[in-house]
């Protein structure tokens, strides 16, 4: 099985990996993030992150518009739901290949231009998609009311099998219900899966490859290499990716809308790949737990959770710190957002990644140092 | 004919807020070397000097009149706006015009804005890679639509228009057209106007001051102009400043075409980047150009028999224009040799 070997460092990193995402719902439990419904976006949203970082991490193509793939994802799989059976599998199946077809023809076009006009293509196709899902296309999207299942679907081979049941199907895998936690550990699965495809991308020479269009794309083409097939290939796995957490979104709710989309949710999946550390492998999963978790715990706090927090300061100085803090809670979370992401950029381009090697690497020195001085005066 | 003449106006006062945004993103580049995600949010920002002067001027002074009487037996509770209290019927006049004069309030806030933008965060950008500009004038930009957001509330806050200009004008019978035929609102047209006065005035700037000179010499070729004792940085900023005056006013003079609210920004953003990008990177022209080529494209593609005949070409026209400008003139319409070509 040549297909699954990897290099000894990645087998360690893959087994940690695995461990601490099979373990979530024990060690997030004392962060109060312990349940599905979080937990499934943790996944979902790692998947989304590492696959967008196939792309930006290695090739450098800054895309804006991958929330496109993601929206696809979701439609199609909602509509295998509706059309064929609740079950989860043909409708990832299908999610992955649709938004694959999708980004293969963007792609196409897109990766004719490269650096700022790139980001502006994916951009304008995310916007065209974001639009037409909201007018023409309401016949396939519903429009603004979004995707649902009726109860008068076909599902043409569910019904080959069963009755037709009062109260609406819920998504199930190989006739498990797939509620909670069971959702969960469908979605962390898949995480690993998608890590270690990622895992195998990077080791591979057609990693390298990519790698060498981003350093140098000018100097590739002089040595010969048509670089368009290897970015096009980045730019379809990294859309499948994308279509993957589309589908599993739709498959731990069965609902699709066009706001999923829009390209502020382009934009969220750039935050959390520069956030965590583009390039890196681990790096996009962090950002991606990082802001889903920031999320939620910020959008949860209101202004009695901010008195309760700071009660124990002098009454004047309490209500100024609650006045200033609210905004920055609840409904401003994005402001949080916004100035955590400039800080990144503007001190950490690397990302959360690069601050844990600087910390690293200075502690390596001191050692080195140290242990220097010491040979040094052991010498003397 | 009539209907076709209708829409070529009805694309003019959008053409216009296009190019004034388009204008100042491609100044921008062409003279700092920098993509900046946060303008749309500049152009939010000078919609909001609206709202916050006519919130201003409107502060309402509560006064009880012992002798009235309110329906319910208290004193009579008398509110004035402010500016109606210590001006009188001046004071009514101006709450009247209060976006034209709120045009007052945005130019030095929107040149303090942008120059303290400029020094405080896009200097330490010159050098970095377009996608890190991108990516921290995108944060810059959700923080200052949140900022807006805490303060004015996250729903559209509309502004009225000046009496005089409410109603349309009968532009059809100036033309010696059937009366009636052709009509086009007065604030639209004060819009257009408004536009072309600011376009034309930067680009006298641009060419018949010696500042202006030196910002297009440096444009050309920085190094040089800075061999030659010029302090071209100091400059630069300043063009950045009046590239968000450019756009605030955009933004004021729009506010009562479109009710502003914070996310207006982030939605003539992406539309501005396809002007620069149609009309070519740092030309001005282009940008020009290409805003109003968009605008008035954008209202043909809404008319009813061309929605008929390609059903949802409304919404995606400029997309598609932008896409097959990208494809066959990557340069775009007036692009420079050698802008963003690696």
């Amino acid at each position: 099985m040549n297909v699954l070997r990897l290099p000894r460092q990645d087998v360690i990193l893959f087994a940690v990996f695995a461990i601490v995402v099979l373990t979530m719902p024990i060690w997030l439990t004392p962060f109060g993030a312990a349940y599905p419904g979080l937990m499934q976006k943790f996944a979902i949203f790692a998947i989304f992150a590492v696959g967008f970082n196939i792309l930006f991490g290695l090739t450098g193509y800054l895309s804006f518009g991958h929330a496109a793939f993601l929206g696809v994802g979701s439609y199609t799989a909602v509509w295998s739901f509706k059309l064929f059976t609740m079950d989860a599998i043909p409708a990832l199946i299908f999610a992955v290949l649709m938004s694959g077809v999708f980004a293969l023809g963007i792609g196409f076009v897109s990766l004719r231009r490269s650096g700022i006009y790139f980001a502006i293509l994916t951009l304008a196709f995310a916007q065209m998609s974001y639009n037409l899902a909201y007018s023409v296309l309401t016949p396939i999207t519903n429009g603004e009311t979004a995707l649902q299942l009726t109860n008068n679907d076909p599902r043409v081979i569910d019904m080959m099998f069963m009755e037709r049941t009062a109260g609406l199907p819920s998504p199930s895998i190989f006739g498990q219900p797939l509620g909670g936690i069971g959702g969960f550990y469908l979605c962390a699965v898949l995480l690993l899966v998608a890590f270690f495809i990622a895992q195998k991308v990077f080791a591979s020479p057609f990693g390298m490859m990519l790698r060498a269009i981003k350093s140098n794309q000018t100097r590739m083409s002089y040595t010969g290499f048509n670089t368009r097939p290897y970015a096009l290939t980045a730019f379809v796995i990294s859309g499948m990716y994308a279509g993957l957490a589309g589908g599993l979104l739709a498959v731990t709710d069965p609902l699709a809308g066009a706001e999923r989309m829009e390209w502020t949710a382009s934009g969220e999946v750039v935050l959390m790949t520069i956030l965590g550390g583009v390039g890196t492998l681990v790096g996009p999963v962090i950002g991606a737990w990082l802001i889903k978790y920031l999320e939620n715990i910020f959008s949860a706090f209101n202004e009695g959770m901010l008195h309760a927090t700071f009660s124990w300061l002098p009454d004047g100085v309490e209500d100024i710190v609650v006045a200033v803090t609210s905004k920055f809670v609840g409904e401003g979370w994005h402001l949080t957002l916004g100035l955590v992401f400039v800080l990144i950029v503007v001190f950490l381009p690397g990302g959360i990644m690069e601050g844990v090697r600087r910390i690293r690497s200075a502690v390596a020195n001191r050692r080195d140092n140290r242990r220097t001085r010491f040979s040094t005066s052991a010498a003397e | 004919m009539e209907a076709i003449f209708a829409q070529l106006l009805n694309g003019l006062d959008k053409g216009g807020a296009y190019a004034l945004i388009a204008l100042g993103l491609t100044l921008v580049f062409g003279t700092l070397g920098v993509v900046n995600f946060a303008h749309g949010a500049l152009f939010m920002l000078g919609a909001f000097c609206a709202v916050a002067f006519r919130e201003l001027i409107t502060y309402e002074i509560v006064t009880t009149d012992p002798e009235q009487l309110s329906p319910w037996g208290s004193p009579l509770e008398i509110r004035t706006p402010i500016a109606q209290q210590y001006l009188g019927d001046w004071g009514a006049v101006i709450i009247d015009y209060s976006v034209p004069l709120s045009i007052l309030l945005a130019i030095p806030v929107m040149l303090i804005i942008g120059i303290v933008m400029e020094r405080g965060l896009i200097k330490h950008f010159y050098n970095r890679p377009h996608a890190e500009q991108i990516l921290v004038t995108f944060g810059l930009a959700i923080v200052l639509q949140e900022l807006v957001k805490t303060f004015f509330g996250p729903n559209p806050i509309p502004q009225p228009m000046p009496s005089t200009f409410r109603g349309a004008a009968d532009v059809g019978s100036w033309l010696g057209l059937t009366p009636g035929a052709v009509t086009y609102p007065w604030w639209r047209l004060v819009y257009f106007l408004f536009s072309i006065g600011i376009l034309s005035a930067v680009f006298a700037f641009l060419r018949f001051t010696t500042f202006g000179m030196v910002v297009r010499a440096g444009m050309a070729d920085r190094e040089t102009v800075r061999l030659l004792g010029i302090d071209i940085d100091r400059r630069f900023t300043l063009m950045f400043g009046l590239a968000a005056v450019v756009a605030g006013l955009a933004g004021v003079m729009y506010t009562p075409l479109l009710p502003p609210n914070y996310h207006l920004g982030m939605e003539f953003l992406v539309l501005s980047f396809v002007v620069v990008v149609v009309g070519g990177m740092g030309s001005l022209p282009g940008a020009v150009a290409a805003g109003f080529l968009l605008g008035i494209l954008q209202s043909f593609a809404s008319m009813t028999a061309i929605k008929n005949l390609i059903p949802g070409i409304d919404q995606i026209i400029i997309y598609l224009l932008a896409v097959v400008i990208l494809l066959v003139r990557p340069r775009g319409l007036m692009g420079r040799r050698g802008v963003m070509e690696s």
